[in-house]
């Protein structure tokens, strides 16, 4: 069981996934971090962003990776019109009525999924859904990654590493981080916060658009799919810390190895209940999360 | 005593409704929209007295109605001792998740994340262990009679359900008039205010927990002796956390009738889709949804919100 041989494939399976996560938590965190609302319809999103990815393979035959530009374009749009549209005027100042305006979009956009596609499983086809690729490891062992694994997980981190850039360095990003420490200072310096809200919502999407391209060579997608992401990428925020990038990006990562270990020693299912575990333990105990400043 | 005479309205309008009924499809109506309504006045108890949004209220709900299925099928009990049984196993249930949760300060977002994440951790669970009957789903043998609470037609269930919702809004009727609603509603309003004056938040919040899982319980208990069957998704499902939290919040939350106005309103809605589209699934869910934002958007008070506007207009101090 404890063979470096079983365990270090695991491990970097783990980190593959992990990586992944990592991208839709950063979304996720970004949302919390800048309007301080949890966006309970980001898994219905991820959703779309994987039925408008494989819809674009299917239809007209378009690999997953080329149409990146365009999922995350199309889903930094939808992101931008339901913050300002729906989200901001229903939310009348009050945290409570963006909860349920938020679930309120994944109901609706599970169920129009549901309502189009049927509850079926869908796959995509490509020439290197099956690729394999060696990589070694150490005291001689090595592991076979499926290659869309790989592009995912160094797919995930440059995505991660624009969005970092793109808050560190740009005056967008200097705005975004002014509204999520203090709104009405950014206001009185002539930042309009209600566009910034809009973006940084349409950013959290744009970086699911990301991940559904790196997602689907490799995966499956129904009107569910969303689900077992979102309380996985709930847990990798809080883990990391609410609103914290580095958080998540560690948090996505350890996330994903452990999810893999405890599928390896309980099986699958199990697995799943470890992560839950883990999310109801550190919200019990350390709810401003393992790397999170303050309580 | 003005709502103790509404209550007794209420009871005899739904009780000769259910007598007088001949139609098999207006039993039913009635009883189902019994049934939403003892989900929407459950989390009306915790979410809308005590201000904790629950977004996995099926977690009570779900362990009430497997309780009441393993105590007759494992334990070959029979309904009536089953149905305490299933209740207090519910109750149990939510005195551990509040305490844990309500212990360490969870509240808002957070208390939301946490409920949905147990009811999600006991879906899984229930997925796997042989006494829930795993993904198949317990069923319960046919049995029709006051003793096994099986009844041969709607209308047996209707007073049923209708006991429940007279509890239950004697319950909430309690809430509003008692020392023990005012500590709970003070601490919804303001926590810190309400500690100043010497409440104990924890114990008040716990003790609303405890209560809105034990009618939870009951309307899972009441939905296995109905429908003879349940299974993992149906139980810890998202689908009852949804219905009983729109109920309650399209009604009105902290509202006495609230609750009953928008489950019946949701009820009536539901059916009106089935009968324009067809049995199209997730249609009635997409609905739910768009209610959900429009009500909101635009009736943040529910449909109970437009009542006191209306009374607050006639009396002429209102500010409409």
């Amino acid at each position: 069981m404890f063979d470096l041989g079983i365990l270090y494939p695991a491990v970097l399976n783990g980190l593959t996934t992990g990586a992944v996560y990592a991208l839709i938590a950063l979304g996720l965190t970004l949302i919390y971090g800048v309007l301080h609302i949890i966006n309970f319809a980001h898994g219905a999103a991820l959703m779309v962003a994987m039925y408008a990815v494989y819809l674009l393979h299917q239809r007209f035959g378009w690999d997953p990776y080329a149409v990146l530009p365009l999922v995350v374009a199309g889903m930094f749009a939808l992101g931008y019109a339901l913050q300002r549209g729906v989200i901001n005027r229903a939310s009348h100042g009050k945290d409570e009525n963006i909860l349920l305006v938020t679930l309120g979009l994944a109901i609706v956009m599970e169920n129009l999924a549901l309502l189009a596609f049927r509850s079926d499983t869908r796959t995509i086809e490509t020439a290197y859904t099956l690729s394999t690729v060696a990589v070694p490891g150490p005291f001689g062992v090595g592991a076979m990654i499926s290659l869309p694994k790989l592009l995912a997980f160094g797919g995930a981190l440059a995505t991660a590493a624009a969005l970092l850039l793109l808050m560190r360095g740009t005056d967008l990003g200097r705005a975004i981080r002014a509204v999520a420490k203090e709104k009405q200072g950014a206001r009185l310096m002539g930042i309009d916060v209600e566009h910034v809200y809009a973006v940084s919502y349409g950013i959290g999407l744009a970086c699911l658009g990301a991940a559904a391209c790196f997602l689907l060579p490799a995966y499956y997608v129904n009107p569910q799919v969303g689900s077992g992401f979102v309380l996985v990428a709930f847990t990798i925020v809080v883990l990391g810390g609410m609103g914290s990038f580095g958080g998540a990006l560690l948090g996505g990562l350890l996330i994903g190895v452990v999810e893999s270990l405890g599928g390896l020693f309980f099986g699958d299912s199990l697995g799943q209940v470890s992560i839950y575990l883990i999310f109801i333990a550190v919200l019990l105990v350390r709810p401003q999360g393992l790397f999170g400043e303050r309580a | 005593m003005k709502d103790l005479i509404a209550i007794a309205a209420f009871v005899a309008l739904v009780a000769a409704l259910l007598a007088g009924a001949d139609s098999g499809v207006v039993l039913n109506f009635v009883t189902m929209a019994l049934y939403a309504t003892l989900l929407a006045q459950a989390w009306n108890l915790l979410g809308g007295y005590g201000g904790q949004f629950s977004f996995g209220h099926a977690l009570f709900f779900g362990t009430g109605a497997y309780a009441q299925a393993i105590a007759q099928l494992q334990t070959g009990l029979p309904a009536w001792v089953a149905l305490p049984l299933a209740v207090l196993a519910a109750a149990v249930v939510a005195l551990f998740v509040g305490a844990l949760t309500f212990r360490y300060g969870l509240k808002g977002s957070y208390f939301a994340l946490v409920t949905l994440a147990f009811a999600e951790v006991f879906r899984i669970v229930a997925l796997q262990l042989p006494i829930t009957g795993a993904g198949v789903g317990l069923m319960l043998p046919l049995q029709e009679s006051l003793a096994a609470l099986q009844f041969g037609s709607p209308r047996g269930y209707g007073w049923m359900a209708l006991a429940l919702v007279a509890l239950a809004l004697l319950t909430t009727s309690w809430l509003r008039h008692s020392r023990f609603g005012a500590r709970l509603q003070a601490v919804r309003d303001n926590e810190d205010a309400a500690r100043a004056l010497g409440i104990d938040p924890f114990a008040t919040k716990l003790a609303a927990c405890v209560l809105s899982g034990t009618f939870m319980g009951a309307a899972g208990a009441f939905y296995v002796q109905m429908f003879h069957y349940i299974d993992p998704a149906i139980a810890f499902g998202p689908t009852t956390s949804v219905e009983a939290l729109l109920g309650a919040i399209v009604g009105g939350m902290g509202t006495l009738w609230g609750p009953v106005l928008g489950a019946l309103a949701l009820h009536a809605l539901s059916d009106l889709t089935r009968n324009l589209f067809g049995d199209l699934p997730g249609l009635n869910m997409v609905i739910y949804g768009l209610v959900l934002v429009l009500i909101v958007t635009f009736m943040p008070r529910g449909i109970a919100g437009i009542g006191q506007s209306v009374r607050q207009r006639w009396q002429g101090g209102g500010r409409g």
